[in-house]
């Protein structure tokens, strides 16, 4: 059954630049695994190399967390959409980040 | 492709350096609302937000879904572009950490300012590359006066 996916900005790039894809799916899970598998280069945002949702990537259906539903079992039906919504983090702590050039600081 | 160029206007600057220095020693972060039409992208608003992380506010920031959200409506509703985010780095370099990597987004532009003893100092800006392996550094242009009073 067609369910819709909410792409946000930053991963539409990588999505046909397309803000919503609709795809057959009963459970969330199938949903990203053919987001994923229509759109490859959405893998490495989208999940960790153990398979799973990186920890700043939230996922919605409707307007419920699927972590307080059943994860990625969470059952999709006709017209639910499926929101993908980042969590922005980052800090000082740790240095040494890889730059590919080097920043002019203003 | 060239190297990306962040448009800013001076006194959006000076709003996050205010907002690192009243935060201080504690980390600042917020929203850069604007446009990117043709590769060419400026800031045109800040949407100041709550740290969110509580137990090492020093030296880690965090911005909840709620907050996402609530800067991509503020985004919608003036007609701009959600273009990336802006955190300091009290007495620590303005340059990205290793978990600023881990937890980046493509495509946004990552402001950093430092703040010395409660001083702003150098302000950069970064995107992380489609790999995820790196950031390219972002020049940021300063634009004099405001284009959208």
């Amino acid at each position: 059954m067609p369910v819709k996916v909410i792409i946000p900005t930053p991963l539409r790039p990588y999505a046909g630049k397309q803000e919503s894809v609709e795809l057959e799916a009963r459970t969330v899970g199938e949903a990203l695994a053919g987001l994923t598998s229509r759109f490859s280069e959405l893998k490495k945002h989208l999940f960790a190399e153990d398979g799973r949702l990186r920890s700043f990537v939230n996922v919605y259906v409707n307007d419920e967390d699927i972590r307080y539903l059943q994860k990625d079992q969470t059952s999709v039906r006709e017209g639910d959409i499926i929101s993908i919504v980042p969590s922005i983090a980052g800090g000082s702590a740790t240095s040494g980040a890889t730059f590919a050039s080097q920043a002019r600081p203003y | 492709m060239s190297a990306p160029v962040l448009k800013i206007q001076e006194d959006l600057v000076r709003g996050i350096h205010a907002h690192g220095v009243e935060t201080y020693p504690h980390e600042c972060c917020g929203a850069l609302l604007g446009r990117d039409e043709d590769g060419s992208r400026e800031v045109l608003q800040l949407v100041p937000l709550a740290n969110q992380r509580n137990d090492s506010p020093r030296n880690r920031f965090e911005i909840t879904p709620d907050d996402y959200r609530l800067a991509e409506k503020a985004a919608s509703e003036k007609k701009m572009e959600l273009i990336g985010w802006y955190h300091s780095h009290p007495d620590a370099p303005a340059r990205p950490s290793e978990f600023d990597r881990e937890h980046a987004w493509p495509w946004y532009s990552y402001i950093i300012v430092s703040v010395q003893k409660g001083e702003p100092r150098d302000t950069t800006s970064w995107r992380l590359q489609d790999d995820r392996a790196a950031y390219d550094a972002e020049a940021i242009e300063t634009l004099a006066r405001s284009a959208n009073p």
